[in-house]
């Protein structure tokens, strides 16, 4: 086998701890990458070191580079290596990597990570396999093409004789790195697409998982903040006579958030945070509702809107259509609620930072502390430990100033603690918007014409401004633009508002709002051209047959034609790629209580997600995102008054239950294009296809989420 | 400040502690036991259940003063092997996500079968009703709750 050697990597071999050698350990540096979900770079990173360690017992083990937030990730990439490596599954270990540069992105979010990972960890494996098995030819003195591997060994075809990775890997270490190294035929693949149980199960059963609250540092602190409660407001002043002498007490400083109160335990930091007395700064934002803010979306709806997408002449259109449609929806803000409240544990010291954070973005973390520390990024030691749930919240680094902050000021190692209340209500929230859409239909029912004008608060200008200038954020109309339908004349707009509640991104932040708005309207034109709502769609998708095919499957394995049960109705609903790439079809089937309860019975996906590495893992993200997107569908409202939020606990922002959770079944289409994200796209269809069962029950259209009747 | 004590996990555990002061956070801080979570600290999320002479309690909410001589266990306690049918059988599902709220689940679970060991859908429901998962694994875990009773997980 003869392979392109361009880039020589410099392969050294150091001694691993107890477990033999190491291949290799350079770390290609790829500068830093700006953008929160920035593009991965497969010649950047793709060399086996950064990514694969295999020890002289013939262990290997694979460092994952993006955060395990439930999405089964520390399942799922090393599943990737494992294949083109063509290791023994049962010898893999998992590491999770400190935040590094060399591994370029590991912003973990937008469901990118196993797409924009896949290339560059199968080259890895692929690249490290290929040395292993020139080593091997090497040993035996034949020529590399009589050579295969297979379970962590090379074979000797002609002879049968066998070589260990573990027998290997040192020598396999001093050869130059291939750069193209052949990738499997996907009918090869014997790991990816089989159902490998998680590899971080066990430790999740018995309370050894650690995640972020569980960090234990010798010597540290527990410390709990206090928060002006009105967004935007600073600290006036504050007493602190009597939290100083509750007991466990250790320090009490001001920080850029509002007061830190750093005790022995958890406990003692709560109980002496609400023995302070803070006398706030509210600022402009005092008096704020929420009902101002709905006004404010109703007049800017009225606005001129900045053109996200136009084909054909809307307006002729319309003016010329047998039968016009228009209605208005609106979502409200929303909370991510993750199980873990926030948290980090910081030890600053004279020359270095150690943070161990549940975080979904290491690099923005240690960022954001050599920032405040001044310290150079190499002396930020970042751990990623568990996290329990993520849903875009630990993007953020607020709850990290905090610590280091604390840390500093204090001089001893401190963990900041949010209480359930802080996390409600100092999230960044997922946006509110409001929606027009309008259509016309010719008189044989067809949609001529479609317009959808989104109205909301921009999460891309709130944390760069100037970048958005021309009043457009395609984030913020991203499910609305790019419509699976093929209708002639379309104009999707976006007219921005601004509000002074913190906007962040959220599981499916955006589809979550477009896709609510578009697919109970597309019911509302097919109930109107008195088309059936699935063949109505069907017939606008000519052009898309890939998500045709997810639709059709869906309808299918729903039994869409056929008389649901008795007292059940269905609805059906198609989330677009979007962001994740990934079309999903959901069908739900509902029932309406004489009280009004909604109550969902059965929620059918199908789901066309490429190669689906780890069906297991596919299945269950579809289970979450249905469960989440059914707690925003039916549940979740955050309200603001007197620029707070009122939520407090799960009493008042109440979460889906066991009871209420569908019966859910996934439908994978088989495919061997590269696998697309499938952390989100669960979530969009919910909402709408609930709705428009809940329209087939009760005749009634249900436009402001949370449903109710 | 006063002397309390527990049987923690079959081990006797004598504390100097504030009677008040959750039970959560006692072992959380004071015996470095961070299996058992804390998600709400209002009684409303269960992430933060142990078992008390058998009966589910929420420890956020429960004055270590109130369980002086009790006997607590914990998802530390269940098997230190993890091959507790109800270990055994969430293992067997794939029921964690992030895993966070599942120490809570676990041992409502336990609690539940230890009182009906062979629980309807309704059964499930009403016990396990108050145990949010944000990950939404519901479906998993009312699976791995029946897989347990069959594998006689009561017992
Ligand atoms: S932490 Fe105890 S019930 Fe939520
Ligand atoms: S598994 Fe994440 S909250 Fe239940």
């Amino acid at each position: 086998m003869t392979l392109p050697m361009t880039r020589r990597g410099f392969i050294v071999i150091t001694a691993g701890v107890g477990t033999g050698l190491v291949l290799g350990a350079y770390a290609y540096r790829t500068g830093w990458l700006k953008r929160l979900f920035s593009k991965s770079d497969p010649a950047a990173d793709f060399s086996p070191a950064t990514w694969i360690r295999i020890g002289k017992d013939g262990s290997v083990t694979i460092t994952v580079a993006k955060s395990e937030m439930g999405q089964g990730i520390r399942t799922a990439l090393p599943m990737i290596v494992a294949e083109e490596l063509d290791a023994d599954w049962a010898s893999v270990r998992v590491e999770q990597a400190l935040a590094d540069v060399k591994y370029g992105s590991m912003s973990t979010g937008g469901s990118t990570s196993v797409r924009t990972s896949w290339e560059k960890l199968r080259k890895a494996g692929a690249a490290a396999r290929a040395m292993l098995l020139t080593a091997a030819a090497q040993r035996w003195n034949v020529p590399p093409s009589e050579c295969r591997t297979e379970y962590g060994t090379v074979v000797h075809s002609p002879t049968g004789r066998i070589l260990q990775y573990g027998e290997l890997a040192e020598e396999a270490a001093s050869f130059p790195v291939p750069q193209n190294p052949p990738l499997k035929n996907p009918a090869e693949f014997r790991i990816i697409g089989r159902r490998i149980p998680r590899t971080d199960t066990p430790d999740k059963v018995d309370g050894h998982a650690a995640f972020g609250i569980d960090s234990r540092v010798e010597g540290m602190f527990f410390a709990s903040v206090a928060r002006c409660p009105v967004f935007g407001g600073t600290v006036a002043s504050y007493d602190d006579s009597k939290a100083r002498t509750m007991p466990g007490v250790y320090r009490i400083v001001q920080i850029d958030r509002g007061i830190a109160v750093a005790a022995k335990t958890t406990w003692q930091s709560f109980e002496a945070r609400d023995a302070l007395t803070v006398k706030w700064n509210d600022g402009p934002s005092a008096s704020l509702t929420s009902r101002d803010i709905s006004t404010m979306l109703a007049t800017f709806a009225t606005k001129e809107g900045a053109v996200a997408e136009t084909r054909g002449d809307v307006e002729h259109a319309l003016s010329g259509a047998a039968k016009r449609l228009s209605a208005t929806f609106e979502v409200p803000f929303l909370a991510h609620a993750t199980m873990e409240p926030m948290n980090c544990t910081a030890h600053v010291r004279k020359d270095s930072c150690e943070i161990w954070v549940p975080t979904q973005n290491a690099q923005a973390v240690q960022r954001t502390a050599a920032a405040l520390t001044g310290l150079p990024l190499e002396q930020v030691i970042v751990h990623t430990t568990l996290l329990g749930g993520g849903f875009g919240r630990r993007s953020e680094t607020d709850f990290v100033e905090e610590a280091v902050q604390t840390s500093r000021a204090i001089g001893a190692p401190v963990q900041v603690v949010w209480t359930r209340e802080d996390d409600l209500q100092h999230d960044f929230y997922r946006p509110v918007s409001l929606h027009k859409l309008s259509a016309g239909l010719d008189a044989g029912g067809r949609p001529v014409a479609f317009t959808h004008r989104v109205v909301a608060p921009s999460i891309g200008a709130q944390n760069a401004p100037d970048r958005y200038t021309n009043g457009l954020d395609r984030g913020s109309v991203e499910g609305a633009t790019e419509m699976p339908y093929d209708i002639p004349n379309v104009l999707i707009d976006y007219v921005m508002a601004q509000t002074p509640v913190p906007i962040g991104y959220w599981r499916s932040v955006f589809p979550s709002q477009t896709v609510f708005a578009l697919e109970s309207f597309i019911d509302e034109l097919a109930h109107a051209a008195g088309a059936d709502a699935f063949e109505f769609r069907r017939s606008m998708m000519d052009s898309s047959p890939k998500m045709k095919r997810v639709l059709e499957l869906a309808a299918d394995k729903a039994g869409w034609g056929t008389p649901p049960p008795r007292g059940k109705f269905r609805g059906i609903a198609f989330s677009p790629p979007a962001f994740f790439h990934t079309p999903v079809a959901q069908v739900a089937e509902v029932s309406v209580g004489r009280d009004g309860a909604i109550r969902v019975h059965r929620v059918v996906s199908a789901i066309d997600c490429g190669i689906a590495v780890n069906p297991t893992g596919v299945e269950a993200q579809m289970e979450s995102g249905i469960a989440y997107g059914m707690t925003a569908a039916l549940k979740g409202k955050i309200t603001i008054d007197r620029g707070r939020v009122v939520q407090s606990n799960f009493d008042d922002y109440p979460l889906l239950t066991i009871g209420e959770m569908p019966a859910i079944e996934t439908h994978i289409v088989p495919s061997t294009d590269p696998p697309t994200g499938t952390g989100e796209p669960g979530l969009p269809a919910v909402a709408p296809a609930i709705a428009n069962a809940v329209f087939a029950a009760t005749g009634k259209r249900l436009r402001t989420l949370p449903l109710s009747l | 400040m006063a002397s309390l004590s527990l049987t923690v996990n079959g081990e006797k555990k004598t504390l100097d502690v504030d009677p008040d002061t959750p039970l959560l956070w006692v072992l959380r801080d004071h015996l470095e036991m961070t299996g058992t979570k804390f998600g709400c600290g209002r009684g409303l999320c269960g992430s933060c259940v142990v078992l008390s002479d058998d009966a589910p309690i929420r420890s956020c909410i429960t004055p270590v003063g109130l369980v002086n001589g009790k006997s607590i266990l914990t998802i530390e306690g269940l098997s230190s092997t993890r091959d507790h049918p109800v270990q055994k059988a969430w293992i067997s599902e794939e029921v964690p996500q992030c895993g966070y709220c599942q120490s809570g689940q676990i041992m409502s679970a336990v609690a539940l079968l230890k009182r009906v060991p062979h629980p309807t859908d309704a059964e499930i429901n009403q016990a396990m009703g108050d145990v949010l998962c944000r990950c939404g694994t519901y479906q998993r875990i009312r699976r791995a709750i029946h897989q347990a009773a069959e594998a006689g997980g009561g017992q």
